[in-house]
C-alpha cells in the first residue's frame, strides 16, 4: 500500500475485518429471500410434475375433480384477468395521468393519494364482500364473470395507479417544457412524448397488478368463482372456475383427492403468474435498454 | 409595408412568484427588430423570468401576480386570452442545457410542425435543411437525420435545439444561455450562428458571461437583483456605463 495512505495497521485491519464481516451478514439476508422462492417453487415442481400433461392442461375434472384436468379453471383465470385488465387499465392510467399531468398539488389530489395508499392496505376478502354486496347483490349482476372482474379491477387500481404514476413522472420535466415551448398543448405533450416514454413502466405497473388479480382467491370467492362447472361460461353473466379458487377447493373441500393434482394446479398456477412476472421483467430491462434518457 | 422599429416593448412589467424568489420589478425595456439583444447580470436578477414571459411559458410556473404589458407587434402577449399556441410558433426559445427528445434528429426538428398538423413533406424537408444550415450543423448530420438526436455530441445537440427553435420560421428567438454547457469551438459556432440569424430574427439572449454579453450584444439591459439598472446599445453599456453598479459587475468586482 502507498505510504501516504498508511494507516495505524491495527485499525486498519480491523475495520477491514468488520467490513467483510458485514458485508457476509448483508449477502446471506439477501440470499435467503432468492432460498425462500427457491424453495418454494422447486417444492410445488417436485410435487406437481407428476399430474403435468396436455391432458391435465387441456381436459375439464372428471369422476368429482379427483381426475382429468383443469381446463376450466385457466380459462376461467384468462377470463377474469382479461376482464380486469379491460376495466382496470383505462381508469388506472386515466387516474395516474391526471394526477401525474394534470392535478396540482392541492388538498383534493392530497384526498386521492391517500385513498389510493389506503385502497392498496384494503385485505383482499374485504374488497370480496364489498363486490358482493355492490356489483353481486346491489347491481344484480349475480356471482358472474362481470361481478368478479370489477372486484378484482377495483383491488387491482391502485397498484396500477401508483406504478403509472410514477412512470409518468419519471420522464424528464424538461420534455414537457420544451415540447409547449414548440407550441404543443399539455395533451399533445402527453400522447406524444409523456406516455411513450413511460409506457415500459405502465405496462409492467399493469401486468404486476393483474398479476396480483389472477392470483387471488379471497376477492372471487363471492362474487364470480364456482365450485365446479360442467361447461365453459358462455357470458359475463355466468359464473366461472378460476385456478385459485380451484385450489383451494381441491385442497379442503373434496376427500380423497390425489395430492399430484392438488400440486399440478398449484404448478399451472404458478407458471401462470411467474410467466407475467417474467414478461414484466423483459419489457422493463429492455425499455432500460433502449431508453435515451 | 413600415417595418417597426422594436419588435417588443416592455412597459411597467412585474411579476411575482408564489415562493417569493426572484421577481421582476417594474421593467420597461424595447428590443429593436432584427437586432441581438443581450439580457444579463448576476444570476437571480430575473432575466430568465422576463425570457419566459415573452413566450408565456411561465404559465408553467407558480406565478402570483403580473402587472405591466409585453407588446410583440403591438399586441399585448400577457393578456389572458391570448392563443399561447400561436405566440410559442411565433417564439422560438433554446434552454441552457440542450434537451434533445428522445426521437431521431429529424424527429427533433419536425416535431413542431407534427405538433401544428403541418403535412407537406416538401416543406418540411426543406426546413430541416434550411433550420440545420442556419444552425451550423446540417454538414455533421445530413447523413445521419434518422440516428437518435442523442448520439449527437453536447454541442452538436444545443445546435440541433437552435435548429428546432428555427424551423418553423418564428420571428423572435429567446435563448437562456445556450452556451454554458458548451466548449469554446461550439460556442463560437452558436454565436456565430446568432450574428447571421439576426439578419432575419429578433434575438434576445442571456449569455452566460459578461464576456460573451460583450461579444455579442447590438443592445445590452443589465438586470440586478429584479431591477432593469441600465440599458444601452452594447458598445454603450460595455465601454461607458453609466450606473456604477453596472461598471462594478462588467468589471468583475461582483457577481
Amino acid at each position: 500500500m502507498n505510504n501516504s495512505m498508511a494507516q495505524p495497521a491495527k485499525t486498519s485491519k480491523k475495520r477491514m475485518l468488520i467490513q467483510r464481516l458485514a458485508f457476509a451478514i448483508m449477502s446471506f439476508v439477501a440470499s435467503l429471500t432468492v432460498l425462500v422462492i427457491v424453495l418454494i417453487v422447486v417444492y410445488i415442481f417436485a410435487m406437481g410434475y407428476e399430474a403435468l400433461s396436455f391432458e391435465f392442461i387441456l381436459s375439464p375434472p372428471s369422476d368429482g375433480m379427483r381426475s382429468g384436468g383443469i381446463l376450466p379453471a385457466i380459462i376461467g383465470t384468462l377470463y377474469l384477468t382479461i376482464g380486469t385488465g379491460i376495466l382496470a387499465v383505462p381508469l388506472g392510467v386515466g387516474a395516474a395521468i391526471y394526477l401525474s399531468e394534470y392535478a396540482s398539488d392541492n388538498q383534493l389530489t392530497r384526498i386521492i393519494r391517500i385513498a389510493i395508499t389506503n385502497l392498496a392496505g384494503i385485505p383482499s376478502v374485504v374488497y370480496g364482500l364489498f363486490g358482493l354486496g355492490l356489483f353481486v347483490l346491489f347491481l344484480g349482476f349475480g356471482t358472474s364473470i362481470l361481478a368478479a372482474s370489477m372486484t378484482l379491477a377495483i383491488m387491482t387500481l391502485p397498484v396500477i395507479i401508483s406504478t403509472a404514476e410514477e412512470a409518468l413522472r419519471a420522464v424528464p420535466q424538461s420534455f414537457r417544457v420544451v415540447s409547449i415551448s414548440l407550441g404543443g398543448t399539455r395533451w399533445q405533450t402527453i400522447r406524444k412524448i409523456v406516455l411513450p416514454e413511460a409506457l415500459p413502466g405502465i405496462i409492467t405497473g399493469v401486468i404486476l397488478g393483474l398479476e396480483r388479480a389472477a392470483g387471488e382467491t379471497a376477492p372471487i370467492l363471492f362474487t364470480g368463482a364456482a365450485f365446479f362447472l360442467p361447461q365453459l361460461p358462455t357470458s359475463l353473466y355466468d359464473p366461472t372456475m378460476a385456478l385459485p379458487y380451484h385450489l383451494f377447493v381441491i385442497s379442503t373441500q373434496v376427500p380423497g383427492m390425489p395430492i399430484q393434482i392438488q400440486f399440478g394446479t398449484a404448478v399451472v398456477l404458478l407458471v401462470f403468474v411467474l410467466g407475467m412476472n417474467l414478461i414484466a421483467s423483459i419489457i422493463r430491462s429492455r425499455a432500460r435498454a433502449r431508453r435515451q434518457w | 409595408m413600415v417595418t417597426p422599429m422594436d419588435k417588443i416593448i416592455i412597459e411597467n412589467f412585474s411579476i411575482e412568484y408564489s415562493d417569493g424568489v426572484e421577481s421582476l420589478r417594474n421593467i420597461n425595456l424595447r428590443i429593436p427588430t432584427n437586432q441581438l439583444t443581450v439580457l444579463f447580470g448576476p444570476a437571480g436578477g430575473g432575466k430568465s423570468t422576463l425570457l419566459r414571459s415573452i413566450n408565456r411559458l411561465n404559465d408553467l410556473a407558480d406565478v402570483k401576480t403580473t402587472q405591466g404589458k409585453i407588446l410583440l407587434d403591438q399586441v399585448n402577449i400577457l393578456d389572458k386570452k391570448l392563443d399561447t399556441i400561436s405566440l410559442r410558433r411565433k417564439v422560438g426559445m433554446v434552454f441552457a442545457r440542450p434537451v434533445v427528445l428522445p426521437f431521431s434528429i429529424r424527429r427533433n426538428l419536425t416535431y413542431g410542425f407534427e405538433l401544428a398538423g403541418v403535412r407537406d413533406t416538401t416543406l418540411i424537408d426543406e426546413s430541416v435543411v434550411r433550420s440545420l444550415t442556419q444552425a451550423a450543423l446540417w454538414e455533421e448530420v445530413k447523413d445521419r437525420l434518422d440516428e437518435p438526436a442523442n448520439s449527437l455530441s453536447g454541442g452538436q445537440q444545443q445546435r440541433l435545439c437552435l435548429a428546432r427553435s428555427l424551423i418553423q420560421q418564428p420571428d423572435v428567438i429567446l435563448l437562456d444561455e445556450p452556451t454554458s454547457g458548451l466548449d469554446p469551438i461550439s460556442t463560437l459556432k452558436v454565436e456565430n450562428s446568432l450574428q447571421e440569424l439576426k439578419k432575419d430574427y429578433t434575438i434576445v439572449l442571456v449569455p452566460h458571461s459578461v464576456q460573451q454579453a460583450a461579444r455579442t450584444a447590438d443592445t445590452a439591459a443589465f438586470f440586478l437583483q429584479g431591477e432593469l439598472i441600465e440599458v444601452g446599445s452594447g458598445v454603450d453599456i460595455f465601454t461607458k456605463p453609466k450606473d456604477s453598479r453596472t461598471q462594478r459587475y462588467i468589471e468583475g468586482r461582483y457577481g
